[in-house]
């Protein structure tokens, strides 16, 4: 990429049962991982509407983490399964915005797996530093202007 | 003296021209529509020259009702000037209020619809490859044609609008309640949406035929399968915008067999209209492996196009990034 000073805004929705506290076990065990996240602590990956995604991105986030309760261990029986199924529509929907599939991201992360949090992150920033900044808050308040025929 | 009768004002952008045969749909009520106002502009049935409206005094004419989309320097200067000269704006159907239409083509980007548009589509025989351009010179004249904007964009976009009146096209009961409103100087809070702000479910007729809880194991379309007459078609399989689109239609295409496709736009809840409504309909999917939800979502042609078939410049994101 030509930006060097480039470092990418992870916007990560946690559920407070699982992966939240995956995160802060993460934290408490001194695990070492890219401060790239910045994470908003949800009920359940299946509160994580759609909307707050495609929110984050244009609000200047270069990635989205989805994280919850593996399947079969949601506090509320099902949500994360809600989680599940939406999203491979969403991933197609951000295709056609030409927004890439790797910028988003699920994953299912138990209170216990701290050091699966931190993978994850790592993962992640590496991929998006790829990748590249996504800059939608840039693009999106300068579009409609006629360009010069 | 008889008072003067109001004046009132027609105008289109890029629109099909259904909004105005929604007027003429009023039938005979229109009688009493010209019996109270003035048209004093109205392209698709009067003669008019911009240099009219450019003498109108401020306030002459109390309200415009602006249909289509704007993505050209025409349509800009148009609107800018009946704002200016107009007291009242109506984003008049769903090209106006949302994008409609043709803000479908946001789903490409400036360049890949004229390609598409001059070069690619099948039908398109232009072997020189002209486009056309802001400026031309034929036989010594200057000639121009309005510049083509980036994107496709939604009236409020540009101008500041009083009120909307949603559809494709609004519903002849709808602009009679809304003429008569202005009339009667009866209107709601400055920036309303002129219809109930209800879910069209809440109004479906088909309603009790919904199930407790539904689940689509493969998506259906109505050009490949026929749709049970009286089935909620959600819980057919058929992608049915109801739950996320406001009402007020009258439910027209539920009783013509037809799902709901969103021309409504949301209700005042709802602040992304493609995204909410995948957020409903993606938890519906059956099943519970992130394989099976992937081949059920594949089954779903063209997500942007079926969650914003009327709305996609007015979503967050807008347009497809270049």
């Amino acid at each position: 990429m030509s930006d060097t000073n480039y470092d990418p805004v992870i916007v990560g929705f946690l559920c407070q049962w699982c992966s939240y506290t995956g995160a802060d076990l993460a934290g408490t065990s001194r695990m070492e991982y890219p401060a790239n996240l910045r994470s908003v602590r949800v009920m359940c990956s299946g509160r994580v509407d759609p909307t707050f995604v495609i929110e984050a991105l244009a609000g200047g986030a270069d990635g989205v983490l989805i994280a919850g309760c593996h399947p079969g261990d949601c506090h509320y029986s099902e949500g994360n399964y809600r989680a599940m199924r939406r999203f491979p529509l969403l991933k197609s929907l951000l295709d056609q915005f030409g927004i890439e599939n790797e910028r988003v991201r699920l994953e299912w992360i138990s209170a216990s797996e701290g050091e699966r949090f931190a993978e994850v992150v790592t993962e992640m920033t590496a991929e998006l530093k790829e990748l590249g900044p996504l800059n939608l808050k840039g693009k999106l308040t300068s579009t409609g202007k006629a360009p010069a025929a | 003296m008889k008072m003067a009768k109001p004046k009132v004002a027609f105008y289109w952008c890029a629109s099909c021209g259904g909004c105005e045969e929604a007027v003429v749909d009023l039938n005979e009520d229109i009688l009493g529509v010209v019996e109270a106002v003035d048209i004093s502009l109205w392209p698709v049935a009067l003669d008019y020259k911009k240099m009219h409206v450019e003498q109108w005094q401020p306030g002459e004419v109390t309200v415009v009702f602006i249909n289509g989309a704007v993505r050209t320097d025409e349509q800009l200067e148009w609107v800018r000037l009946l704002r200016e000269k107009c007291p009242l704006v109506v984003a008049f159907g769903s090209c106006a209020h949302l994008g409609g239409i043709p803000g479908l083509s946001n789903s490409t980007t400036r360049q890949e619809t004229i390609d598409r548009k001059y070069h690619q589509s099948p039908t398109v025989d232009n072997p020189q490859a002209i486009v056309p351009h802001e400026k031309h010179i034929q036989n010594g004249y200057e000639l121009e044609l309005p510049a083509f904007h980036e994107a496709v964009k939604k009236l409020d976009d540009v101008i500041e609008v009083d009120y909307y009146l949603p559809g494709c096209p609004p519903t002849p009961e709808l602009i009679a309640g809304a003429v008569t409103a202005i009339l009667e100087g009866k209107l709601p809070e400055k920036g309303s949406v002129l219809a109930p702000d209800k879910s069209l479910c809440d109004q479906c007729p088909r309603k009790d035929s919904k199930p407790e809880k539904i689940e689509i194991s493969e998506f259906r379309r109505l050009a490949t399968s026929s749709a049970d007459p009286e089935e909620c078609f959600l819980a057919g399989g058929f992608v049915c915008m109801g739950p996320s689109t406001r009402t007020g239609c009258g439910e027209l295409c539920i009783r013509g067999n037809m799902p709901c496709r969103g021309c409504f736009g949301p209700t005042s809840q709802t602040r992304d209209m493609g995204a909410k409504f995948l957020g409903a309909i993606g938890s519906l999917l059956a099943a519970s492996e992130q394989e099976q939800c992937d081949r059920i979502a594949s089954t779903l042609a063209d997500p942007m196009g079926t969650f914003y078939r009327f709305s996609l410049p007015a979503s967050i994101l807008k347009q497809r990034m270049s």
